[in-house]
């Protein structure tokens, strides 16, 4: 997979958003999450401040739900809405129940970093940073991709190890 | 003479699907060698969701010391094949308990 795949899903906002509706981003990341897994929870409030610091420069990140919520509940859709409201998030949450989106990005673990540039190009895929623990990080990689991509360089690492949970994928 | 303590019997379930339980594993060794406990401590694969069903498996990893969970807040989750989430005293989550969890429990 090299470029972002067609979507077009649910959010937590109550719309429908498709790949198209991002046409205005200079920079589309999309992460593979979900609602139950501690890896996520560890770095959703970065996932937040990476919105809120780099959205005035035209950088949308959203965050797609594939898990399968019969076998995990915590991941339904109105567990995202609820968790979504409770923690503030900053950026769009989308789910993804046929997990179409999950096997289009071939994505294994929440969180999954995949960064795609104005022409929707794959330019870097992995992980946020180096660490759950926030104050244990000392590589900043997606900040690192998105700074670098947009001022028109290539991301000094383009692909890291994602370190989380599986996607929870229906049997 | 101090009467000897008899050694916990302390297991270790986990689930290969998340990637904690080495780095959970390995901190329970350190506690437990801190503390000159001599205890063998008893490994668990859980694989499927029966099982995890019928261990009482609330995520991976889950610590049990004499029968005890070390974090009974979360020891009556639904079992499931997940990581588990410890609830840390500043309010964060980890996938970890802490070393003082561990301490507390042995």
């Amino acid at each position: 997979m090299t470029t972002a795949p067609q979507f077009d899903l649910e959010g937590v906002d109550g719309q429908r958003h498709s790949l198209d509706d991002y046409a205005d981003a200079d920079v589309l990341v999309l992460i593979q999450s979900c609602n139950h897994c501690p890896y996520v929870q560890a770095w959703e409030d970065r996932m937040s401040a990476i919105q809120r610091d780099y959205g005035d420069r035209g950088v949308r990140l959203v965050a797609v739900n594939s898990n399968d919520a019969d076998a995990y509940p915590e991941d339904s859709f109105e567990e995202m809405r609820s968790r979504a409201e409770r923690r503030g998030f900053a950026f769009d949450y989308l789910y993804d129940p046929s997990q179409g989106i999950a096997r289009a990005l071939d994505a294994e673990r929440t969180p999954e970093v995949f960064l795609f540039d104005r022409d929707r190009r794959l330019r870097y895929h992995g992980a946020i940073d180096d660490s759950r623990n926030e104050q244990a990080v000392t590589q900043h990689y997606l900040r690192a991709a998105l700074d670098a991509v947009l001022s028109g360089s290539e991301p000094p690492v383009a692909e890291t190890m994602p370190v989380g949970c599986t996607v929870k994928w229906r049997r | 003479m101090e009467p000897q303590r008899r050694a916990p019997k302390v297991e270790f379930l986990y689930w290969e699907g998340c990637p904690s339980h080495p780095e959970a594993l390995e901190l329970l060794q350190e506690v437990l060698a801190a503390r000159g406990i001599d205890a063998r401590v008893e490994l668990r694969e859980v694989t499927s969701q029966g099982e995890a069903e019928a261990l009482r498996f609330p995520g991976s990893p889950t610590i049990r010391v004499d029968g005890h969970d070390i974090d009974p807040a979360g020891a009556d989750a639904r079992p499931a094949l997940n990581c588990r989430i410890y609830h840390l005293p500043d309010g964060t989550v980890s996938p970890v308990p802490t070393r003082e969890q561990l301490e507390e429990a042995l």
